[in-house]
């Protein structure tokens, strides 16, 4: 092969970014590389300026003075076999840092971590299952809840709230309505002879309006002094009660859900070029939708049961995405991800530090996300306008 | 006999037969056209071929082997299937749209090799596309899509090459460039099936043409013995001049008449 052969080039610059793209993007096929990798770094980057950042006032020495003490003295005692290993007593909550600011500590280990931690997890969650989404029904306007996993898990959540009110019991009830909807999605989808993914989208709306007049049922019938209300903010979506055992219960399976739409990210692109040219491809459409809605069902649903409701993260990153990195889901899935992390990373930041009282998280992402993605049609760079 | 139909039959609702008991079969090195009108099943003849749809009776062999024996993804590897040029939803690259031609020799979980990139780049080359590798598929022509779509199916590594209409909504010259393609992959030892609505096409690259029409295929065989008065006046309605062009060196097809169906006539 010559130098000058595609596929030379397309080892070279793995990202291809189109010409209408360059007019508004200072990206051009020589730093393709360069602006994934700054999407890859802007992670680690937001998630520690993210922790300065709160309603319990520290200044950053003072933040970083905390982190480093608590963490050696972690270190310490563990090397010397005294009191608690690192790992365990970080993530259990029983960090007691000596002779530092012992509130500061408490704070940053037990809330703020676990927080933005929280919100990386979720804004990743979300834009990797709106990605395949997106692919798999080959429709760039679909969101993760397209078949009907956000009304199951909000009526789950509202039945949780009714009945048993603490915290474990709403995100358990949350997970496994949100579930149960899509699966009633895809039973419904079965009944229509050689179902295609348009029955299914019609199916998910068919479940979504089901649940959602459920729930209408619940807040009718809920107390509205108490329990309305907390299904209201449920459904606004929040972060600000995430624990670090949150954390160890959905980090499992968000990890394994994005892990193999990861692996799978070849079989989307032919998938969005519709079933029977993936089938004339020799790709088994029907195994491979089911794994893809599995994994992105059950990443949404481990997102959604932690954080309530957060819409347009699964709309708007991937499309972010693909004006960055071109639409070749190769590259798509791993930009959506990080982008989606620390998109709700700084939006969550915002939602706690803007005013005395903090914003729900699913608003403000509605907020800014709805003007963003009317200037990003604007633009008429994403390519199927 | 790469591929080899035996009484087909085929019906969406076990009552109004698209199609009944066809029968034909295509050799290596074969260009095989099916004309017929709209609406006669010619696609959907196609679909039961890539065992997209399950025919109602009959059988069919790809490569000696009954295709619901074969697995999809080594299936791909035989019979490549080019579709009717459409629009890409997500606009890949030309260069990673032929690549995908090369989905039947990757694993599930994997993504292309470096052999698989050198493949597709030997087809863009093949098909003189190399220079709109960067391109994204839906900035290019149709007449150029086409040209990638063939490359794709080409990356499959077939024996077998299905196209569906593949010259509609081209342009004379993009026209006679698909077909001379078309023909120099049978020359390369591929077998290509293709439907089309030009008569024509039969004389100009076709060995063989078969005609459906309500459902059966009125005539099969060599174009001179197929492509004629009578049989293009029984699938279309309207009377066609057939007549053999010096300048050309082939046989061509003229309409002369009036379509022959009441509702016009009235007009």
């Amino acid at each position: 092969m010559n130098e000058g052969s595609a596929y030379n080039r397309y080892r070279d610059f793995p990202m291809k970014v189109y010409g209408r793209l360059k007019e508004n993007l200072p990206v051009t096929p020589d730093n393709g590389l360069l602006i994934r990798s700054m999407i890859y770094l802007s992670v680690p980057v937001i998630l520690v300026l993210s922790m300065f950042i709160g309603r319990y006032s520290m200044d950053p020495a003072q933040t970083l003075q905390v982190t480093f003490l608590g963490l050696y003295n972690q270190a310490f005692s563990f090397i010397h076999g005294a009191g608690h290993s690192v790992l365990p007593s970080l993530f259990t909550g029983e960090f007691v840092p000596h002779s530092i600011d012992l509130k500061g500590g408490t704070v940053l280990f037990n809330i703020r971590f676990p927080r933005i931690i929280g919100s990386a997890f979720v804004g990743a969650a979300l834009s990797v299952a709106g990605a395949s989404f997106q692919g798999l029904f080959k429709n760039p306007l679909v969101s993760p809840d397209i078949l009907g996993v956000s009304s199951g898990a909000g009526f789950g959540a509202a039945l949780a709230i009714l009945f048993f009110g603490d915290s474990f019991a709403i995100q358990v009830s949350a997970f496994i309505f949100g579930i149960a909807a899509v699966a009633a999605t895809c039973l419904i989808g079965k009944i229509y002879r050689g179902s295609g993914t348009l029955v299914l989208v019609l199916a998910g709306i068919i479940t979504g309006a089901f649940f959602s007049a459920l729930l209408s049922l619940l807040k009718y019938i809920a107390d509205p002094y108490d329990t309305l209300p907390a299904i209201v903010f449920w459904l606004m979506g929040s972060l600000g009660s995430v624990s670090t055992g949150d954390l160890m219960l959905i980090a499992p399976p968000i990890i394994a859900g994005c892990g193999i739409i990861y692996m799978l990210r070849w079989r989307i692109n032919v998938m969005s070029l519709g079933e029977d040219e993936a089938l004339a491809l020799g790709v088994d459409t029907k195994r491979t939708a089911m794994i893809i809605i599995i994994c992105a069902t059950l990443v949404t649903a481990s997102a959604v049961c932690i954080s309530g409701i957060i819409g347009w993260i699964g709309l708007v990153i991937p499309h972010l995405g693909r004006m960055v990195t071109g639409p070749d889901f190769k590259t798509l899935v791993p930009v959506s991800a990080f982008l989606g992390a620390s998109y709700l990373m700084l939006v969550d930041d915002l939602a706690r530090s803007l005013t005395a009282t903090e914003i729900p998280i699913g608003v403000l992402t509605a907020l800014i996300g709805a003007p963003f993605f009317a200037y990003l049609l604007s633009k008429k760079t994403v390519g199927w306008v | 006999m790469i591929l080899d139909i035996e009484r087909l039959s085929f019906s969406y609702d076990k009552k109004n037969y698209q199609f009944k008991d066809i029968s034909f079969g295509i050799e290596r090195g074969e260009v095989f056209s099916i004309l017929g009108r709209n609406g006669t099943g010619k696609s959907t003849l196609i679909k039961c071929i890539l065992n997209v749809l399950v025919p109602d009776a009959g059988r069919i062999s790809l490569a000696g082997r009954d295709v619901h024996d074969w697995k999809r993804q080594e299936m791909a590897s035989v019979a490549a299937y080019v579709p009717q040029a459409k629009n890409v939803v997500f606009p890949f690259t030309v260069f990673d749209y032929v690549l995908m031609g090369r989905t039947p020799h990757i694993p599930s979980f994997s993504i292309p090799k470096e052999s698989d990139l050198e493949v597709a780049g030997e087809c863009l080359k093949k098909f003189g596309i190399s220079h709109l590798g960067d391109k994204p598929v839906s900035e290019i022509s149709g007449g150029e899509h086409q040209m990638a779509a063939i490359a794709r199916a080409v990356a499959q590594g077939p024996s077998l090459i299905i196209m569906d209409e593949p010259t509609s909504h081209l342009d004379m010259g993009n026209q006679q460039k698909v077909l001379d393609m078309t023909r120099k992959l049978a020359a390369d030892g591929m077998a290509a099936l293709m439907t089309t609505h030009f008569p024509d096409h039969g004389f100009m690259v076709s060995d063989r043409v078969a005609i459906m029409e309500d459902g059966r295929l009125l005539a099969s065989g060599e174009p001179d013995d197929v492509i004629t008065r009578e049989n293009l006046k029984t699938a279309y309605g309207i009377d066609v001049s057939v007549s053999y062009v010096p300048d050309a060196g082939r046989k061509v097809c003229v309409t002369t008449g009036c379509y022959t169906s009441e509702t016009v006539r009235n007009i």
